[in-house]
Order: structure tokens, then C-alpha cells, then sequence
């Protein structure tokens, strides 16, 4: 079981509090009308599965109700760092 | 015949206090200090249980955890059984009940036995995948048969009577094992000034101080080990956790510790006292010292009862004076079972001979055994063992240096005990649980803990330092370092003296060789829980099951309750052999969570019961209590379902509700239905971008009825949003969908619109809702409301919500309707709920003023087609799919979510399945919900599907059953023919027709 810093919160808390919402850094296009079906369907369906580190958002659900960014690695199950919304990850895969 | 192997004097036991207790229906006496198992040598029992597979008599070999064999079914009552407990680790109380677990009519005399004597060669690995596979219908009958000879052990029939706790802990340190080093470990580290808590599995500390007669520093161990404890038990900051098992080492230093508080007192938890506690523990620094298991040797009939683990006999004669057995031979690669032997030999037993696989083993414990006149055979093994019940006798054969062929003659000698030591094996498991892999290590002879990112220091044996000595250095030295990486100053703790005895050189042996081939020797045991054979491994290996992975699954080699502690080492060493490898190349052996066994009582805690999952109530509960309701679960709320009359079956009870609703009033109590608050200057824009429709010029003081959906364009929930004010609005959801949909709003906020200035409360359980219904509603109304307010047809017309006083207490009422009939749904402050509840009543019995529950409230929305999300939609239907198309603005600036996602060429394509209503041509047939329509109900079968029945109700107002459901095109398919093959061969003929099937023109509730 993680245990997780929220950011907002500051401090750490179980895993228990909070839910992972999937792949981080997954833009909405700004203009949905114009996209191909190919480009929409990439951006509704298609994640990665990465063997390392993986960006995800995770809402601190029983908590502050907050979303934000974790860098975690998926074979050992490190959390690498943890950022705001709307901030850039500074652990990135090589 | 009383405890006659017990010895006069010694060990850790109370001659003073003999305890009674019972196994497999006979009485027997044992003392206080003794475990199950100790108590049962002493008594001379040697047959424990039966083999799982080849059904042999087994006895118990071993003294710890890593025991395979004794295992138990405990209980003195029906609702007090426990499987599986192992009788090495059950402290013996007065009155305990136990029984073999495996054993079919009775352990002495087993019907299977006859397989395992004579179908020894019938049975190799697979075999159960082999035969009992086909034909594929029978498997549940052989499995059953399986089972109750195999005898996995019963879980109880009654309720569990016994209180269990979870506790969540935060430590600094936590130190696994109380033996030499971890014991230090802790003394350090609590000297330091940390918050330690010090775990062991056993009644007491000291590990394997327990079972030796060593001094420290030129005291007993007892002693010093009372002396340590004491120390720590005063310490403030430590916690001392004896009977506690660290079960589980989880990520980020997250431990499980099951700490049994009762079981070595009573059947049941006497008082009422909390019979087990399981702590979640999360640490700052582990320290594992968690010592190591003796290896036994795979050889020749080494199962027969009598065969034993070296160490544990040292443990029964030193902790439980226990002598199992009157004649001993020792096989051995180390010097350090040679106590065993001087043990046996100092209690006064005759020791036949110690075989030693080394060609010339020196050392001082050898030395000492030859000092007593012990024989001692080099450059020999035992390659076979007589005796069925019993061992009787052994055979002893010379043997090459590397230990891989039988190099002499064949003599026998006889002996009831074969003590057998291959080394030690590093008790690593918890450093695997978290995924670090374990390192092979050729001085050691076994596995040590590999890298990791826990956390986690080691001390002592698990590093494979066996002497005490070393496991007190360590021991300090992980403590220091614990204290050192919590910035804790350093401190003074004394090295205990010791007195060394320095031991020859190990030989890496593992399988005895045999002067037939391993296919043709006697069987020679690897596994015992499972009856894994070495000839089995190297018959898996030949069959190309090459991985130790595979190997293990096709042999189930270390996939009983012991998890293969004693066998899974051995088991690779003879896959290396018969694939030419080296162990490491092998692969690598990993244990998972958990160590042990852990009862579900440990775990469920007090969350069972009343206490397994919060209860939602509205205001207005107990109320329905009181009337007679019957409740259903929607989400954690309990809802009425329907309120029953005396006498009346459910039918009959919603046909009345129905009724009255559409004839007169009914009411119901919606306060479930989930709301959110909704503020802020772009709450509109948001409410845009999030719903299909528009609201853009949704004037306050109006309602306005949205579909939520996905990007993908499906349906998730829907509901009715009011404007409250320019900038404030209230968003009712499905009752289970609440907390979804407001993850869902905080979603797109946060991660996608941050610029926008709106927030989200939820406001469900502030208010009480409570909708009336039918053409009377507005005369009830008026009755409770000041005489100034005008709710009449034009002046609170259909989709208005007004602020007013009903009851005198301040309410939003909404004039919106989900039965198509004239209907409010006024909103009081919750605490109001009852107040106003009862009032309408007070007013409604002139009107017949009916309650009705959410059964009622399905057929009459259902009547008029209406849908419920998540029952007529499943994430696979558009709003055009329930021809819902009105509720979609395409036109609206911002591309709302869902809307780019419905244009996709599958959602557009023809043929999609879409909502109709579904008229049975005999209109007393209701149709299952789930019942799959086919066009022609002659196509042969498979029959192509075109949709499912959503929703089919018996309509008492219409005199017909009313069913909503998917057809493929079924919009266009208005008038044609569909049909429902049922599971029981019935055909139901229907006709598809329009979902509204009660006033389509929507005049009902526009008066």
C-alpha cells in the first residue's frame, strides 16, 4: 500500500484516501470538431503501459478532493516526485 | 502411557502446571510452555496427518513456521474451528481441541493410503490435469471427492463469536524477529531515542536462543533475553509484540503484523477480550532479523514418520525436554548439527550414528560428539529409511566427494529417528514480498535478500551469519544505521559474550544420491505438503518444463500453506541437477504474502456485521420503519422499495400504489437522489460543456432536465439542474451516481478548465426531498403553503422551482415530474424532513395520500418511458440510441463532452441498437429484464441477438405489461414484430411501439 504525499494537503496519507485516475498529461484537443475519428479515438482510448516510470494523476478522493500529478516507477513501485495540476514532471523517462 | 518421551528435568516448560487436551478424539496431557506439537511428541504420537497426494502417514518434522505436515483443525465448537494452524507454532492450553486435517476414515488407517502405497508410479506430476480432466462436466464430482480425501481443513458454519481489531501503527523502527539480533537491533535503536516496535512469532524472545543451551555473557540466554526485555518493555517508546507475526513487508515500509492475544489461553476469547489483533504498520525503518530455517536432505523414504529436521529435535529436547524418539541416526553436511546428536546423546538417548556426507569432518563439535563416543560415518549418507508407521531402520551407503553417487556397499542399521541437516536456508521472505529478488550465495548455500528499495536493513542469520556472536554484531550495527538515517545520535550497547565454536567447512548437498536411478529409488520427498518428489521435478523437467516457475506450477511444488519453507531450495537444486545448471542459473525462488496463514477474523477486524458497510438513512427512516417498509440497497442507502399492506403480496402492493398515484396522490421520498451546489460567475459555461443540452439561457427560477455523458458519447447519468440564481445552481444526480458525477465535475475542472471560476458541494444529505404526485398534489400543497404564494398551471408552471413555506419551514419546491402526472418535489432543510413528512400526511389522509418506494416509482416512470441511467443504459448508448435526441444541443460553441465522441462512424452507422417500448401481444406476459430479442425465432441456433429487455414492469394502470428495451433499428421498427426465446422454451411474441405507453401527450402533468 502507497503512501502518498498530496501537495495540497502537505503531508503524506494512505493510499486508502485516494484514487488513481490514469495517465497524466493527456490533453483534451482544443478543437474536438476537427479531429479525425483516428485522433479522437488516440486521444479517448489509447495509454501507455510503461515498464519504469509512468506519470499519473491520482485525487486525494477522501482528502482535499485535490488532482494532481505523480511520477511513479511500475516495477518497483517508487514514487519518484508529485506536482500541482498544470506543472511539468522533472523525473522523466530516459 | 503418559508423556514417555518427556525428560525429567529442563527446558522452558512448567512441570508444575499439566495441561489436558485432546487430538483426533483421545485425551492427552501435556504441560504449560509446551506447544501442541511438543505435547504430542512427548506423548508419543508419531502419525499427525496424511499426505495430500500419495496419502501417506506423515509425522511432524519440523518446530517452527516452516513445519509442513502437523497441520490442524482447532476448535472445541462448531463456530470456534480454525484450519490450518500449525501444531509447531499452537501453545498448548487446557482444554484445546484439535484434529488432524487431512486423514479420511481416520489418519491411522486411510483409504487413499493404498493409492500412495501401490500408485506411487500412477501418480506423477500432472496427474490430477491428466485424468481427472475429461470428460471436462465431471470435474466439479472428482473435485469433491479430491477434496475430502485430501482434506484442506473446513472453515466453520457458524457466525465467528470472537472480537477481532485492526489497529493502524506509525513506528520509526520495526524490528522482525526477536532472536539474538534482532533483539539488539531494538535494544540499539530504542536507546537511541526511536519509536520501535519489536515483533515476534513466537510466545517468547530469543529465537534461537530458545532451542540451544548457549550462554550469554556467562548467564543462560534466558536470563540475558529477560533482562533485554525488560529493558524494552520499559522504554515508552516501544512497543513489544510477542505472538505477533509480520506478515506482509508492502510497499513504501508498510508492514502486517497478526498478533494472537487469546489463542494460547482459550478455544474462545475469554471476557469477551479481543481474540486477535492486526496491526498496519507504517515505518520509517525496517529491520529484518528474521534468522533462517534448517534445510532437511531429500533422500529415500524421508517422509516416514520419525524423519525430522535436525534443529527441531535440538529444539524439543532444549526448550520442550522432549526426546522424540529412542535411537537416532543424524545425516549431515555441517558441523552445526552436530548438536543435535550431543543434545540426543546428553539426554541420556542413544544416538546409533551420525552419517556425514564430507569425507572428513574435523571441527570442535565433531570433536565433541566423537569425545562422547558417538560413531560418526564420513563420507556417507543415508539413501533410504524403513518403517512405515515409524521409521525402524536406515540405509547407509558411501558416497563420492561431490555427492553425486553411492560409492560402497549398502548397510543397514537400525533407528525410530533420522535427523537430517543440509544447511540453512535465510528466512528471506518478507524482503521479497516487495519485490526485490533474492541472491544466490555459494558460501552461505542460499538465498540471501536481494536489492531493494525499502527501507530495510537485515541483521543476523537471514544474512546468512549463523553463529550468535555474528547475529549480535550485526544486530547492533543495523540499529546504529537505523538511528544514524533517522539523524538519532549514536549510542553505547555492550556486545554480549559469547562463546564461539568454530565449524568446518558446509558441503553443498541437497539430493541424496540413491544406487537406482531418482525414477526408480524410493520415493524421496521434496515438498512434503504437497507430495512433491524429486523424481517428480525431474519428470517436469523432462516433460520441458525447463522454468523453476513452471517447474514449480506443474509440480505445485511449494504451493501448500507452508509456501515450500522447507522444500522449495531443495526442489531447485534437483531441477539444476537434471538440467545441468547451477542453482542461480536455475532462477530464483520468491515468497509472497503471506509468511503464514492469517485468519479472515484478523483481517475483517470489526468491519462485519452491522459494521461491514455504512448505512445511508434519510430524514424520513425511521417513518418508513414504522409503516411497514421493505427496503432495498441503492448504493449505501436503504430505500423503500414498497410499503406492504397486512396481507397483501408485493404485487398487490404495488398495484395499489400505482393506483392511488395516478388516481389520486402518492409520495415518495427522493432525498437519496444526489445534489451538488454549484457557484460561481462560469458555472453556466461549465454546466455547458458537461452536459448535452444547453444552458445558456436558462432563466432563474427554472429547471432543466440534462444528460451527462462521456467523451465517448454514452450516457453515464442524468438529472434534473435548476437555476437558483445568476450564478448559482443545484444539479440533482442518480442516487448511486453522487459521488461519481462530482469526481467527474472536479475532473474536468481541475485538469481541464482550471480558468473557469465555479465550485461543486455536495448538498445530498442537507436536505429532505420529498415528491408528491397525481392530480391532487396541487390541492395538498396549497393546504401547507401561506395563502399569498400562487401555485397554480400559469402562474408555477411545469419546470419552475419557487421558494416558499411549506409546513411552516423554509422549501424549494420543483415543479418537475417523473411519473408524468402533476407532481412537487419540495425540499426541506433535512432536519426538517420528518416534520413536513408528517404534515402531508396529516393533510393527505383525505386524498388517500399514498407512500409509495422505488418499485413504484420504476413501472410509473416506466409507463412513460422514461429512463433510469444505468438501467436502460449500460456505457454503450448514445442520447439518439434512446432517442433522446432533443436533450442534445449540436449547436452549442463549446464541443461538450461527448458530443465529438457520438459523431464517431460507429455511433452514426445504421443498425445500432436503440430504445422502444416492447408491447407483449399477450398482454398478461411480463417480460425478464435481460431477455434477448431475436427477429426470426426459427433461425437456427445460435439465433443472431438484436437487443436486450432493459426494463418490464405489470402495469396495474394499464391492465397490460409495459417493457422498455434495445432493438437493433428499432426506431425505425415501430409497429414490427420481435421475439423472446426464454431459458424455460417459452417464445414470447411482441411489437414494438413507442417507450411512452401512458399519455403521450404529456397532458397529466400540464394541469
Amino acid at each position: 500500500m502507497f503512501y502518498i504525499y498530496c501537495p495540497y494537503c502537505g503531508e503524506h496519507r494512505e493510499e486508502e484516501e485516494f484514487h488513481n485516475q490514469g495517465q497524466a498529461h493527456i490533453e483534451r484537443p482544443a478543437d474536438p470538431d476537427s479531429c479525425s475519428d483516428e485522433e479522437w479515438g488516440n486521444y479517448m482510448f489509447f495509454r501507455k503501459n510503461p515498464r519504469g516510470l509512468h506519470h499519473e494523476i491520482w485525487v486525494h478522493a477522501a482528502g482535499c478532493r485535490k488532482f494532481f500529478n505523480v511520477t511513479r516507477h511500475t516495477v518497483t513501485y517508487e514514487i519518484k516526485e508529485v506536482y500541482k495540476m498544470g506543472e511539468q514532471p522533472k523525473v522523466v523517462a530516459e | 502411557m503418559s508423556q514417555k518421551n518427556r525428560l525429567q528435568n529442563g527446558g522452558r516448560i512448567d512441570r508444575s502446571q499439566p495441561l489436558t487436551f485432546t487430538y483426533n478424539g483421545k485425551k492427552f496431557e501435556g504441560f504449560a510452555g509446551d506447544t501442541l506439537a511438543s505435547a504430542l511428541l512427548a506423548n508419543g504420537v508419531d502419525i499427525i496427518g496424511r499426505s495430500f497426494k500419495y496419502s501417506r502417514p506423515r509425522g511432524i518434522v519440523a518446530a517452527g513456521a516452516e513445519e509442513p505436515n502437523a497441520i490442524m483443525q482447532l476448535g472445541a465448537t462448531e463456530a470456534t474451528q480454525v484450519p490450518n494452524v500449525r501444531a509447531t507454532q499452537q501453545e498448548l492450553f487446557s482444554g484445546l481441541v484439535s484434529g488432524s486435517t487431512n486423514g479420511w476414515p481416520s489418519v491411522d488407517n486411510d483409504v487413499m493410503g493404498l493409492v500412495g502405497k501401490f500408485g506411487g508410479k500412477m501418480m506423477p506430476p500432472g496427474f490430477y490435469y491428466k485424468t481427472f480432466m475429461y470428460p471436462q462436466s465431471m470435474w466439479e464430482t472428482y473435485e469433491k471427492v479430491i477434496r475430502k480425501a485430501a482434506g484442506l481443513g473446513r472453515s466453520p458454519n457458524e457466525y465467528d463469536p470472537d472480537i477481532y481489531d485492526k489497529v493502524n501503527q506509525h513506528a520509526d523502527v520495526v524490528v522482525v524477529g526477536a532472536g539474538p539480533s534482532g533483539l539488539i537491533a531494538a535494544l540499539t535503536a530504542a536507546r537511541g531515542g526511536a519509536r520501535v516496535i519489536i515483533a515476534d512469532e513466537q510466545n517468547e524472545f530469543g529465537g534461537s536462543l530458545l532451542s540451544s543451551k548457549e550462554s550469554i555473557d556467562g548467564k543462560a540466554a534466558h536470563a540475558w533475553i529477560a533482562d533485554v526485555v525488560k529493558e524494552l518493555e520499559a522504554n515508552d517508546n516501544v512497543m513489544v509484540l510477542p505472538r505477533s507475526t509480520v506478515n506482509g513487508y508492502h510497499d513504501h515500509n508498510f508492514l502486517t503484523i497478526h498478533e494472537r492475544l487469546t489463542d494460547h489461553i482459550a478455544d474462545r476469547a475469554p471476557n469477551g477480550q479481543v481474540r486477535q489483533r492486526y496491526h498496519r504498520v507504517r515505518t520509517k525503518w525496517v529491520i529484518l532479523a528474521t534468522g533462517a530455517h534448517e534445510r532437511p536432505l531429500v533422500f529415500g523414504n524421508n517422509d516416514v514418520p520419525g524423519c525430522m529436521v535436525a534443529n527441531a529435535i535440538s529444539t524439543y529436547i532444549n526448550r520442550y525436554g522432549v526426546v522424540p524418539g529412542k535411537e537416532l541416526v543424524l545425516m549431515t553436511t555441517n558441523d552445526n548439527a552436530y548438536h543435535t546428536a550431543i543434545d540426543w546423546h546428553d539426554a541420556g538417548r542413544k544416538v546409533q550414528a551420525i552419517v556425514d556426507t564430507r569425507q572428513n569432518p574435523e571441527g570442535e563439535l565433531v570433536k565433541a560428539a566423537r569425545d562422547r563416543g558417538i560413531t560418526v560415518i564420513a563420507g556417507s549418507a543415508v539413501i533410504d529409511v524403513h518403517g512405515g508407521k515409524r521409521v525402524n531402520g536406515v540405509s547407509v551407503a558411501s558416497i563420492n566427494e561431490d555427492g553425486s553417487k553411492i560409492t560402497g556397499s549398502v548397510k543397514k542399521l537400525s533407528a525410530d529417528t533420522v535427523a537430517s541437516s543440509g544447511g540453512w536456508s535465510p528466512v528471506i521472505h518478507l524482503s521479497c514480498h516487495t519485490g526485490s529478488k533474492p541472491v544466490w550465495n555459494e558460501d552461505v548455500l542460499g538465498f540471501l535478500p536481494g536489492k531493494t528499495v525499502q527501507k530495510q536493513l537485515t541483521a543476523g542469520a537471514i544474512n546468512g551469519t549463523f553463529n550468535t556472536a555474528g547475529a549480535f554484531e550485526e544486530g547492533k550495527k543495523a540499529g546504529l544505521e537505523a538511528l544514524s538515517n533517522l539523524d538519532l545520535n549514536a549510542v553505547e550497547v555492550a556486545i554480549p559474550a559469547t562463546i564461539d565454536v568454530k565449524e568446518s567447512k558446509a558441503m553443498a548437498l541437497f539430493h541424496v544420491p540413491h544406487t537406482k536411478p531418482t525414477s526408480q529409488a524410493p520415493k524421496q520427498f521434496v515438498d512434503y505438503q504437497n507430495d512433491v518428489t524429486a523424481a517428480g521435478i525431474e519428470l517436469a523437467c523432462r516433460e520441458g518444463f525447463e522454468s523453476i516457475e513452471h517447474v514449480k506450477r506443474y509440480t505445485a511444488m511449494g504451493f501448500g500453506t507452508d509456501q515450500g519453507k522447507l522444500g522449495n531450495i531443495n526442489g531447485m537444486a534437483v531441477a539444476a541437477k537434471i538440467l545441468n545448471k547451477s542453482i542461480p542459473e536455475t532462477g530464483t525462488t520468491i515468497f509472497r504474502p503471506n509468511y503464514t496463514p492469517i485468519t479472515f477474523g484478523a483481517i475483517a477486524g470489526r468491519d462485519c456485521g452491522a459494521l461491514f458497510d455504512p448505512e445511508r438513512y434519510s430524514a424520513m427512516h425511521k417513518w418508513h420503519l414504522e409503516h411497514g417498509a421493505k427496503f432495498e440497497d441503492v448504493g449505501q442507502w436503504k430505500r423503500p422499495w414498497y410499503f406492504p399492506k397486512a396481507g397483501e403480496s408485493m404485487q398487490q402492493s404495488l398495484d395499489r400504489e400505482c393506483l392511488a398515484t395516478r388516481e389520486s396522490i402518492g409520495i415518495l421520498d427522493a432525498s437519496t437522489l444526489g445534489k451538488i451546489d454549484i457557484q460561481g460567475k462560469d458555472a453556466r459555461e461549465f454546466l455547458g460543456r458537461i452536459y448535452s443540452n444547453a444552458w445558456a439561457k436558462l432563466p432563474v427560477g427554472k429547471c432543466r432536465y440534462g444528460l451527462m455523458l462521456k467523451e465517448d458519447g454514452m450516457v453515464f447519468d442524468d438529472g434534473v439542474t435548476s437555476c437558483l440564481a445568476e450564478n448559482h445552481f443545484l444539479m440533482t444526480t442518480t442516487s448511486g451516481g453522487a459521488a461519481t458525477v462530482l469526481n467527474w465535475l472536479e475532473l474536468y475542472h481541475q485538469t481541464e478548465w482550471p480558468e473557469l471560476e465555479v465550485y461543486f458541494t455536495s448538498v445530498t444529505d442537507h436536505w429532505a426531498t420529498m415528491t408528491i404526485s397525481g392530480p391532487n398534489s396541487r390541492k395538498l400543497l396549497e393546504e401547507l403553503i401561506d395563502s399569498d404564494v400562487d401555485v397554480s398551471k400559469d402562474s408555477f408552471k411545469f419546470m419552475d422551482w419557487k421558494p416558499m413555506t411549506v409546513a411552516g419551514v423554509p422549501a424549494r419546491v420543483f415543479r418537475i415530474s417523473f411519473t408524468g402526472e402533476l407532481s412537487f418535489e419540495i425540499n426541506v432543510q433535512a432536519n426538517y424532513g420528518m416534520h413536513v413528512w408528517k404534515k402531508l400526511f396529516e393533510h393527505g389522509e383525505k386524498y388517500n395520500l399514498t407512500p409509495y418506494g422505488t418499485e413504484t416509482m420504476h413501472i410509473l416512470r416506466a409507463e412513460k418511458g422514461f429512463i433510469i441511467a444505468g438501467q436502460d443504459t449500460d456505457g454503450s448508448v448514445h442520447p439518439y440510441d434512446l432517442g433522446m435526441g432533443w436533450a442534445v444541443s449540436m449547436n452549442k460553441p463549446f464541443s461538450f463532452i461527448g458530443k465529438r465522441g457520438m459523431q464517431r462512424e460507429d455511433c452514426v452507422r445504421a443498425e445500432r441498437k436503440q430504445m422502444v417500448g416492447i408491447k407483449t401481444i399477450d398482454p398478461n406476459v411480463v417480460l425478464p429484464e435481460g431477455a434477448q430479442g431475436v427477429f426470426d425465432p426459427t433461425a437456427p441456433i445460435p439465433m443472431p441477438m438484436v437487443g436486450h429487455v432493459s426494463s418490464s414492469y405489470w402495469s396495474a394502470c394499464l391492465g397490460r405489461s409495459v417493457a422498455l428495451g434495445f432493438v437493433k433499428g428499432g426506431l425505425d421498427k415501430m409497429g414490427e414484430k420481435v421475439y423472446y426465446p426464454l431459458v424455460d422454451g417459452r417464445i414470447v411474441e411482441a411489437e414494438i411501439c413507442s417507450p411512452i405507453f401512458l399519455d403521450p401527450k404529456g397532458e397529466r402533468q400540464n394541469v
